[in-house]
């Protein structure tokens, strides 16, 4: 048989934390969870907020550390996006374990309540149909179960559901919090960051821990345990100003083709349009040479395009709209077609 | 074997093109915690050949012995069984596949795999546990549903499963599957690397070159090393040896699209709206991607337009380009673009009204097919 290739961990599983108290930044809900293991009392929740501000790992924190390793498979069902959550698995497998009733009495010094826990994280894909189903299920066997909700938009979770649960807003990670996170990686793992190179990773991760830690992790490895402001920028994917400058001073010429030209460079180049959007932008709204209603008008179009972008259409043809549009509004050309 | 085969650099040393990519992979799995990686990059521009590069580095030359096997999934679905057959290609340490190609049933495969793979561990004699990669191709093309059940499945398999997923555009990547992976841009390599590349393969091929050939062929490539190495190996097919003046092999459907641009240009009447109809058809039926005939009409277009139709033109292949994406059927959605580019360009010639008549006739019966 071939040889196995060892793997272990990368450090955003390595750095999960273990415990609630340990998690950064949410402390509304850390303050609540803190009080269950005491009290042993928990509400429905529902967790919702951008990725990587540590929903999962709270939840899984708070089901160990309520019923400790070996009551862990018996008492917590954890269901994610990857299981099928139709409305029959809702009608049997979440139903049967739902209905299942259980002792109290802790054991090993953890404090095993008297109920199981339902983990439905990125419930925001499950169908409407699915949810209703829920429905029934929560309030027949509230006492003996407890459901956790998990998701990016908590739109997509139903009122009926939401209302039921106690509601936790995960917040994108301050600066300041981020960082101390970080630095706590680099001493485990002996690396050094100048203060320019943690700002910079805060900022280019915008609130998200994991896309930090994992920028942060191949960094590393590329450039050794010595990290740059430079070295994060090039791992993250973020355009380079003087490209985003570049797409801009194109539109500012007023002249079509050099914009096609340069958005052809953009797009053989590799640059996400998305985030060429959002850079865009930023650099639209901080100039000072545009009017506001030029601003708006261009806004207008970067939002369109975006929605377009998140509906699958072609990073070409987006950009080049907005491009066409930008020209057009920066020299007041009027913003209604020929045609339309 | 084709030259695009037969010269496809098989460890990250030999990379021409993308040198400090494939020094950086090196690095990143110098130790076995590399996190899951997306590479992303225009069609052509070599992500295939890196990731190849990098399974070799990873596992030696045990990932060449590929064998290609049609597999049946039979999924259970509560009440039902679902089965799905996909293609896939597979080593002992490494398994890749093309998910979309289940079309709305993508996410079954995603989830079965993922989840088999980490119950089949590979174990050495010492009871070490090892891991494999899964590399998914296209996922730009996966449905929401799909993209969404990778995200805990990555997580919690992350160490018996490590993903590789590639795409063209990262746009269409949803940000939680981004955010867990390290994102690789892989750009289109530049003229002056395909050159180096093409004269490398002419090298080895003992060719005489003569000047400009590679350039030619390379400005013509539109910065596709794969399209360039192509037509390299069919202009030494055509003729050998070279000649100064040498005829570059045309694109032929190109082509065509450049004559229905022409079309369009020439004569604006329901008639030749008709006959354009047949043209684009003709080229859906070989299998041409509905938006590359769209943008490739677009840019025959862009040639002939003077500056304030450009932005019309550009404005509008956005527009129905984005409703083909919501919409069922290619064809209408092009043939509305063209329609509506007929009539945009007749608009200053007011004595065309009885003819823009019947041309918007025409064009409102196909929008509401
Ligand atoms: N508040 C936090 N405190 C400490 N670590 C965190 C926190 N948030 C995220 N992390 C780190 O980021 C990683 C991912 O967090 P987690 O899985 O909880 O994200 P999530 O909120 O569930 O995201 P998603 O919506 O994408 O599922 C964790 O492994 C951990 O290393
Ligand atoms: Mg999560």
């Amino acid at each position: 048989m071939a040889p196995v290739v060892q793997s272990s961990q990368p450090w955003v599983e390595k750095y999960r934390p273990r415990q609630v108290k340990d998690v950064a930044h949410q402390d509304e809900v850390v303050r609540v969870l803190t009080n269950t293991l005491e009290t042993a009392n928990c509400p429905h929740m529902l967790f919702y907020g951008p990725p990587g501000t540590g929903k999962t790992t709270t939840a899984l924190a708070i089901s160990h550390q309520l019923f400790g390793p070996e009551l862990y498979k018996s008492r917590v069902l954890e269901l994610n996006a990857s299981d099928d959550r139709g409305i029959n698995v809702v009608r049997t497998k979440i139903k049967d374990f739902a209905a299942v009733a259980v002792g109290s009495g802790s054991r090993q010094g953890y404090p095993c309540p008297p109920y199981k826990i339902i983990i439905l994280d990125e419930a925001d894909s499950m169908t409407e149909d699915a949810q209703n189903a829920l429905r029934r299920t929560m309030e027949t066997y509230s006492k003996v179960t407890r459901f956790f909700f998990i998701c990016n938009y908590i739109s997509r979770i139903i009122e009926p559901l939401a209302s039921r649960c106690a509601k936790f807003r995960f917040k994108p990670l301050s600066e300041g919090i981020m960082s101390s996170r970080i630095l706590h990686i680099c001493g485990e793992e002996g690396l050094t960051l100048d203060s320019e190179a943690l700002s910079t990773l805060s900022s280019i991760s915008q609130g998200d821990l994991r896309r930090a830690i994992t920028y942060l992790q191949s960094a590393a490895r590329l450039f050794g345990s010595s990290i740059t402001s430079k070295d994060l920028i090039s791992v993250s994917g973020v355009i380079p100003q003087e490209v985003v400058e570049a797409v801009f001073a194109a539109c500012k010429s007023g002249d079509f083709d050099v914009a096609n030209k340069e958005v052809n460079n953009v797009i053989a180049e590799g640059y996400p349009v998305s985030q060429m959007l959002y850079q865009l932008l930023e650099v639209i709204i901080n100039n000072d040479d545009i009017s506001d209603e030029q601003k708006a008008r261009i806004c207008k179009k970067l939002g369109e395009a975006d929605k377009c972008l998140i509906d699958g259409a072609d990073e070409y043809l987006q950009l080049m709209y907005v491009a066409s549009h930008t020209i057009r509004a920066l020299c007041d050309m009027p913003e209604e077609l020929h045609f339309d | 074997m084709l030259w695009v085969d037969k010269y496809r650099p098989r460890t990250l040393d030999k990379i021409i093109a993308h040198e400090e990519i494939a020094q950086n992979l090196k690095k990143l799995v110098s130790e076995h915690d590399c996190p899951h990686l997306l590479f992303y990059g225009p069609t052509g521009s070599g992500k295939k050949t890196l990731v190849m590069a990098l399974l070799k580095q990873m596992f030696g030359p045990g990932v060449e012995k590929v064998k290609l096997e049609n597999k049946m999934w039979k999924i259970d679905a509560g009440t039902r069984t679902i089965e799905l057959e996909l293609t896939m290609l597979s080593s002992t340490h490494h398994v890749e596949m093309n998910p979309s190609d289940a079309g709305f049933q993508d996410r079954y495969i995603v989830q079965e795999i993922i989840k088999e793979m980490a119950r089949n561990r590979p174990v050495d004699t010492k009871g070490k546990k090892g891991f494999k990669v899964l590399v998914l191709n296209e996922v730009d093309k996966l449905s929401r549903e799909a993209q969404h059940s990778l995200r805990r499945t990555m997580e919690k398999y992350s160490a018996s499963c490590r993903l590789i997923l590639c795409c063209n555009s990262s746009s269409k990547v949803t940000e939680a599957v981004r955010s867990r992976c390290l994102n690789i841009r892989v750009n289109a390599p530049t003229e002056e690397q395909i050159i180096k590349v093409l004269e490398f393969i002419g090298k080895k091929e003992n060719l005489q070159l003569p000047p400009g050939l590679t350039a030619r062929i390379a400005a013509q490539s539109n910065r596709n090393l794969r399209r360039a190495i192509l037509s390299f190996e069919t202009c030494r097919v055509q003729q050998y040896p070279f000649t100064i003046n040498q005829a570059l092999p045309p694109l032929d459907w190109e082509q065509y699209v450049s004559e229905i641009a022409s079309d369009i240009m020439k004569e604006q009447s329901p008639k030749r709206l008709f006959s354009v109809r047949g043209k684009i058809y003709e080229l859906l039926v070989n299998c041409i991607p509905p938006e590359i005939i769209l943008k490739k009409l677009l840019s025959e277009l862009l040639k002939k337009l003077d500056s304030e139709l450009k932005h019309e033109v550009c404005h509008w292949a956005a527009y129905y380009e984005h409703r083909m994406r919501l919409g069922q059927k290619a064809i209408f959605h092009i043939e509305a673009f063209v329609a509506n580019q007929s009539l945009v360009q007749m608009e200053p010639v007011s004595s065309f009204d009885h003819l823009k008549d019947s041309l918007c006739a025409s064009f409102s019966r196909i929008s509401y097919v």
